[in-house]
């Protein structure tokens, strides 16, 4: 077995948590049964990951059976990485019938063609989706296997979801093989990223709780079941306010968990609006400034605000529209005409 | 009676005992705090500021997280005339301790501790605070 080859699977190994070692080789398939009862997996990971490789050693692993591992590694734990949305469309075509080896025979050609040296590794999991795993190398040097990007094609929609790592050099290439490889035709960049793949899924196939305007037959607070002692020595003056607030919050944010994001930037190229006497900026250039907010989970932090009391209901619709529009970038600029004002850029 | 601001809603005023003091809670972390104080403190009548105000200002354990400046916390207790208190809420034996205190200055404003009125506590409290 190569070096090189027994060097990744060891440090693949040494990734994952030790509890969850076994699962995953059990699922790579590549050691059989027999072969991982002989190894302590209670030991230190050092050690366990030497023991793998032995094993490895005696099948013969080479660097496509590597590559396997690889994707089920990132498979399970994909919020090590950042994701980014491409949508692909085609010109009014009806929706052709999906060939997986079609597929997969169009991209590695397309691929190879440009770039000879690419390791790329295919593994179809449930909900048609279509993992990808493309090591790079250069005209010169074989593909170095720590220089990986991930592909997750949805077949039956034209999303693509793509951890590119630091070769973003190779990124048009990637894309172009996918445009050819789905029989699309173009394919754009989506303004969302996020290190969550499901939540950037959940936003993309609109699966997290919409709001929906309801009709509330019964008022709200019949419905609100306070679980805990109230005490009636406290009297809260501003229950119409807080009741406000809690609709309003439903009203926008829904009533499920929000799917998970860490930032929201918005880029403005506003004009700087001053006291004509203060004189500045009379050259009257948009005044350019970036604001990100971060936070672990961005969404649910600003579904809280105003029931804290941090901010006033309703928040602005630049951070409320976020999973509706399926963007966490944003570009403002004025709106050109008669009233001022600024609106965001598609 | 919580109120997140005032004016006190008018519906309720029928429902309402007399108020014998006002507490203005300030978390420190949050400058949206200060301002909503601010705005509350023009509504209320200026009697009250003889001793029966005082400004809470509380999140004082986390350092790092602090939004508002000192300096505007000492200018409203100079100019409301009202003394500033300073509490850690997260922390059981502090936030006893501060609603021991709060509890004791109430007895005061209200009437119930003889020959010794609100204006007088405050006096005092603001006399040892400038030693």
């Amino acid at each position: 077995m190569d070096e090189t080859v027994a060097e990744y699977i060891r440090r693949t190994v040494l990734k994952i948590p030790r509890d969850e070692i076994k699962t995953m080789l059990q699922k790579w398939g590549f050691l059989s049964e027999a072969q991982l009862e002989t190894v302590n997996f209670h030991q230190i990971k050092d050690n366990i990951s030497q023991d793998v490789v032995q094993l490895c050693e005696e099948n013969s692993a080479d660097i496509k059976q590597a590559a396997v591992l690889d994707i089920i590694y990132n498979n399970i734990y994909p919020n090590k990485r950042i994701w980014s949305v491409y949508q692909m469309n085609k010109t009014g075509e009806e929706t052709e019938f999906f060939d997986l080896t079609d597929f997969k025979k169009k991209f590695k050609r397309r691929l190879r063609s440009a770039l000879k040296n690419v390791t790329i590794n295919f593994r179809e999991y449930e909900d048609n989706a279509i993992w990808i795993r493309i090591a790079w190398g250069t005209p010169y040097t074989k593909p170095n296997q720590y220089k990986t990007s991930y592909v997750v094609y949805h077949s039956q929609t034209p999303y693509v979801f793509i951890s590119a790592s630091v070769l973003r050099s190779n990124l048009p290439l990637l894309c172009q093989a996918l445009v050819v490889a789905s029989n699309y035709h173009d394919i754009r960049e989506m303004e969302l990223r996020s290190h969550s793949l499901n939540s950037l899924q959940d936003i993309v196939f609109k699966r997290y709780s919409q709001n929906f305007q309801t009709y509330c037959p019964r008022p709200l607070s019949e419905r609100n079941v306070a679980p805990e002692t109230v005490d009636l020595r406290i009297i809260q003056e501003n229950r119409n306010e807080k009741e406000r607030i809690q609709r309003l919050n439903r009203e926008v944010f829904g009533d499920g968990p929000q799917p998970k994001i860490e930032f929201a930037q918005y880029k403005l190229e506003t004009m700087f609006k001053s006291d004509p006497k203060m004189d500045v900026l009379d050259k009257k250039e948009p005044f350019r400034c970036l604001i990100k907010f971060s936070s672990p989970h961005l969404l649910e932090s600003l579904k809280s605000l105003a029931p804290a009391g941090m901010a006033d209901a309703p928040l602005s619709p630049l951070l409320t529209c976020i999973p509706q529009k399926a963007r966490n970038y944003f570009k403002i600029r004025e709106k050109k005409g008669l009233l001022p004002g600024s609106f965001v850029s598609p | 009676h919580l109120t997140t601001s005032l004016p006190l809603p008018s519906e309720r005023d029928h429902l309402r005992p007399r108020i014998d003091m006002i507490v203005f809670m300030i978390d420190i972390k949050s400058k949206y705090s200060l301002k909503n104080v601010e705005a509350s403190l023009a509504h209320v009548d200026a009697s009250f500021f003889l001793g029966k105000v005082c400004f809470l200002v509380t999140g004082v354990g986390r350092v790092n997280y602090c939004s508002v400046e000192m300096n505007a916390i000492w200018k409203l207790g100079e100019v409301y005339c009202s003394p500033v208190l300073f509490c850690e809420l997260e922390l059981e034996g502090i936030r006893v301790a501060t609603a021991q205190r709060l509890l004791r200055m109430l007895q005061i404003c209200a009437g119930h501790i003889p020959g010794f009125s609100a204006l007088s506590f405050g006096t005092l409290m603001r006399s040892s605070a400038d030693d």
